[in-house]
């Protein structure tokens, strides 16, 4: 989040605050959601067409959805995990992204 | 054994390309689904929709209307096309690869929605509703469309 310039301090715009730039290293993860209607062969296969995964890597990530109701399947700069999220999106995936902790 | 038998009714031909071994019936109907949909797409609050647009972020409204106005209208372009491409093909005797994931995502959408209004859960199972039930016939139609799904997933996974 972008911090708001405070006009009694204006030394602060110049340096940028130091939770910001730390913020903006952290990764931002894509977590995709169990849903109760995509088939676990479906998701598999889009994990892999999608990364590239292998079957046993794209399977591994499939059941922890299944079984631990959510997985983190990709990270990266907020606009690639955006764009990994709009292709989940596109092929029906209930994804969503977060900053890592 | 596949879930319609012996007979895989999608197959991945040498040439890369996939035969389509399926009923006039089936391509009928397969035929007459994206028409439908297109048409819910027409109208966004449908809440048969809900599934086809998750938010991206949760808890950040200010990013996820941007997310939004950055994204939806591809999104629906792109489920628009693979919409298309099974209304059109649903008649070939073969078909392409790139044809062929357009059918996976057209169906896969087709069942997000039919799943969204019978409100699936896992432990779900239309085989114990009564004989009169009145959503049976949407029962049938989601579970056909999830074999046949699983029809298309085997013939391009052949190809990953």
């Amino acid at each position: 989040m972008e911090a708001v310039p405070q006009a009694s301090a204006p030394s602060t715009l110049d340096r940028p605050d130091v939770d910001d730039v730390l913020a903006a290293d952290r990764p931002w993860i894509v977590v995709v959601w169990n849903d109760p209607i995509n088939l676990m062969s479906y998701v598999t296969y889009v994990f892999q067409k999608l990364f590239g995964y292998s079957k046993d890597k794209a399977t591994a990530l499939m059941l922890d959805v299944h079984h631990k109701g959510r997985a983190v399947v990709s990270s990266g700069p907020r606009e690639k995990a955006e764009l990994d999220v709009f292709r989940l999106h596109e092929h029906g995936l209930w994804a969503t992204m977060e900053h890592s902790e | 054994m596949s879930p319609f038998g012996p007979t895989p009714k999608i197959k991945r031909t040498r040439r890369g390309t996939y035969q389509l071994r399926l009923d006039d019936d089936e391509r009928t109907l397969l035929a007459a689904l994206p028409g439908q949909l297109r048409a819910l797409l027409g109208e966004p609050g449908d809440p048969g929709l809900r599934r086809l647009n998750p938010p991206a972020y949760i808890g950040d409204p200010d990013l996820e209307r941007e997310y939004r106005s950055l994204m939806g209208d591809d999104l629906l372009k792109s489920r628009l096309e693979a919409l298309e491409v099974l209304e059109d093909t649903a008649a070939a005797d073969e078909v392409d690869e790139e044809q062929l994931v357009g059918w996976l995502r057209a169906i896969n959408d087709l069942r997000l929605v039919l799943g969204t209004r019978l409100d699936v859960s896992e432990e779900d199972d239309p085989m114990l509703l009564p004989p009169d039930d009145p959503t049976l016939p949407l029962w049938a139609l989601y579970q056909y469309l999830g074999l046949l799904q699983e029809q298309v997933i085997d013939a391009l996974s052949a190809a990953l």
